[in-house]
């Protein structure tokens, strides 16, 4: 394969500060060296590589922009950027980071008591224990204020019953942040595998995202003691806090698939000979390459943008909306488009863009689709909620 | 243990080189930089042998561009200590002139060792290290594949056509960085933020005049076209015929 060439066309590096571009080049040559040569493998078996998980926990991208003991405390631009070059490997990869850090490490930090903060946070990180994140139920997707997920009271504890789905790394976790209600408020708690009553079960046959684990959360008398619960999150604003943290991943993940899919089209069309020239000789060629390229720097300037007003504390969940809706939408056209440009060889594995592709009808389903990101913008614009 | 390592800011390997307008540089646009790989061995060498000797500090020195404190800023970031930047916009100019200026630099800079990598891998000199041993009157051994330090000895090996060498050199000395000397180490996040706070100076470099001049840059031919035989005995008596009369090979 050759190298990776990443397209910087509106030299963009010149903005960043020398730890952000630091950071992208370790984790870049981190997916290149150790990440590469097994994805392949991994995706046609449908598994996650997880003997990569205590790497990754070395490296620190597990949760490492969280402000939190000797963390490394990244800024949110170069949280990004990590974000960016792990799914340059693959969307699998960048979903396992998300969810242990934006949806399960980020929840603890935010809303834990400082018991379950010590005693899950340092080990997340290190990549020791892995975590799950339980919103989505098998009839409650979009709408996930509607879940029946229930806590009762029970002494001092609760008890927890319900079902969820599609759930990342469900079969992996040491721990699941389930969202339930109480009373009929939406609260998060902590369940630990090897509890009674809890129990996980993998959803194979996937067409996408193969290298990551999905599962179904079965929650059955789930006996929890009061410690379990996170005391500080209250209503559907806990789990849609943390969605805004993984959307704003996603904005940046995305980015890194479609300028995987470019420099793989770009490199091909310049050695594959049809009607005696190289195809990227002819017209409708470098119209593609120039719509993925045009695109591809659009979203990476809205990434920056909003990776700069996240830090600066006035990020809202309305632009962070904007920027999972469009890099999604485009990233997964850009790798429709370059399916199509690599002709037949772009069906196999020798190839990585289909994969790409494949991969990215999930993500731009989960984490709120394109329409549901729609009804956000619509209703910031008009003041008018289209959702029922 | 103190350990001074040479590091020079380098085209990554893997980049598509391409010569500047002027004829005699290579056009910077495109190009990722990367520190030297033989020196990134040369970092860690010195980042082991400092744990190892459970204190002392390891700096890193280039001279070169301003935008070199990447480089340094990625060695601190493995883990060195300090760093020292003798800052030349235009480089630092040939082998020569480099290792003058690297010399000059280390004055009042304490080390018990100084590593550097064997060759840089864009001019492929490998003078560097010997020449700055000679102004600092040092010994220097090039090539090593490994280094032990017992006291003010050090015994290093190096390999020459599958025999080892092993030699023993008076410290201070200066040795330059095999393959097989030590693996590099990624520097993690926790590492970047740190390098952070390091010092990392900066001196502007006096432009020495360089005892050579480079006149002229142009790429290495391109590969002939490749000629395909079928795979019968009339096909080995054409590649036959090919390899003696038209490349002299045979
Ligand atoms: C691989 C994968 C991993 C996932 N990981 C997790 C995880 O870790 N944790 C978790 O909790 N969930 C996870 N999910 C679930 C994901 O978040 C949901 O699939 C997503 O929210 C969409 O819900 P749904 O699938 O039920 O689709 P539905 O909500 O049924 O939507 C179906 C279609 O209807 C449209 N639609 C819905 N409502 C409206 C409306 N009001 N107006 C217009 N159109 C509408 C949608 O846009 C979509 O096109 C994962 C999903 C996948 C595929």
């Amino acid at each position: 394969m050759a190298p990776f060439e990443a397209p910087d066309f509106y030299a963009i590096d010149d903005l960043l500060s020398e730890e952000e571009r630091l950071t992208r080049d370790t984790v870049r040559s981190w997916v290149t060296d150790r990440f590469m040569p097994l994805i392949e493998e991994a995706y046609r078996e449908g598994r996650f590589p997880r003997a990569l998980i205590p790497e990754m926990g070395e490296l620190g991208v597990l949760g490492g922009n969280l402000d939190y003991g000797d963390f490394p405390r990244m800024s949110s631009v170069a949280y990004g950027l990590v974000m960016q070059e792990l799914e340059r490997g693959d969307s699998g990869l960048r979903s396992f980071v998300s969810v242990q850090g934006a949806l399960v490490m980020y929840p603890i930090w935010r809303y834990g008591s400082d018991e379950q903060k010590a005693r899950w946070l340092p080990a997340m990180h290190a990549g020791k224990a892995v975590g799950c994140f339980g919103l989505t139920e098998p009839d409650h997707g979009s709408d996930p204020g509607g879940m029946e997920t229930k806590a009762v009271r029970d002494g001092s504890g609760f008890v927890l019953n319900g079902a969820k789905m599609w759930i990342t790394n469900g079969d992996l976790c040491d721990v699941a942040v389930v969202w339930g209600k109480l009373d009929g408020v939406v609260r998060g708690f902590l369940v630990e595998r090897g509890t009674k009553g809890f129990s996980t079960r993998e959803q194979k046959r996937k067409h996408s995202l193969r290298a990551s684990v999905t599962s179904e959360l079965v929650l059955q008398d789930v006996h929890l003691p009061a410690s379990a619960m996170l005391p500080l999150a209250q209503g559907l604003g806990g789990p849609l806090s943390c969605l805004t943290q993984a959307r704003y991943g996603i904005a940046w993940g995305v980015v890194g698939s479609a300028m995987a899919v470019y420099d793989e089209v770009r490199t091909y069309g310049a050695t594959r000979v049809q009607f005696g020239k190289p195809i990227a000789g002819f017209q409708l060629y470098q119209a593609k390459l120039a719509t993925m390229l045009t695109e591809i720097t659009k979203a990476q300037l809205m990434n920056l943008r909003l990776g700069r007003l996240k830090d600066a504390g006035k990020m809202t969940p309305q632009q962070v909306s904007m920027a999972k809706r469009n890099a999604c939408h485009w990233a997964l056209e850009i790798a429709r488009i370059g399916r199509d440009m690599l002709g037949a060889n772009g069906i196999t594995d020798e190839y990585q863009t289909m994969r790409h592709m494949c991969n990215l009808e999930s993500v731009k389903t989960y984490e709120g689709t394109h329409d549901i990101h729609t009804l956000i913008l619509g209703h910031a614009i008009t003041g008018l909620d289209a959702f029922r | 243990m103190d350990v001074v390592v040479l590091v020079k800011r380098v085209p990554d390997t893997e980049t598509k080189v391409r010569v500047a307008a002027d004829g005699k540089s290579v056009d910077p646009s495109g190009v990722q930089w990367i520190m030297a790989p033989y020196d990134e061995i040369a970092v860690e060498k010195a980042l082991q042998l400092r744990d190892a000797a459970g204190g002392g500090a390891v700096t890193v020195v280039s001279a070169g561009p301003a935008e070199t404190s990447k480089e340094l800023r990625t060695a601190l970031a493995m883990g060195a200590d300090k760093a020292l930047l003798l800052v030349a916009p235009q480089g630092a100019g040939d082998a020569a002139a480099t290792a003058k200026a690297l010399a000059d630099g280390l004055k009042g800079v304490p080390f018990d060792l100084v590593l550097c990598g064997k060759q840089a891998t864009d001019d492929d000199d490998a003078a560097v290290g010997p020449m700055v041993a000679a102004h600092l009157g040092v010994p220097c051994v090039a090539f090593v594949t490994s280094i032990e330090v017992a006291g003010r000895t050090a015994t290093v090996k190096r390999e020459i056509d599958g025999e080892v060498e092993v030699l023993e050199v008076d410290l201070p000395a200066v040795l330059t960085a095999q393959k097989g000397l030590a693996e590099p180490r990624l520097p993690g996040l926790k590492g970047i933020m740190a390098a952070k706070k390091k010092p990392l100076e900066e001196r502007p470099l006096a432009a020495a005049p360089s005892p050579t001049e480079t006149r002229a840059l142009s790429l290495p031919p391109g590969r002939a076209a490749c000629v395909k035989v079928p795979a019968t005995a009339e096909g080995a008596r054409q590649l036959l015929k090919a390899l003696r009369e038209e490349r002299g090979v045979l």
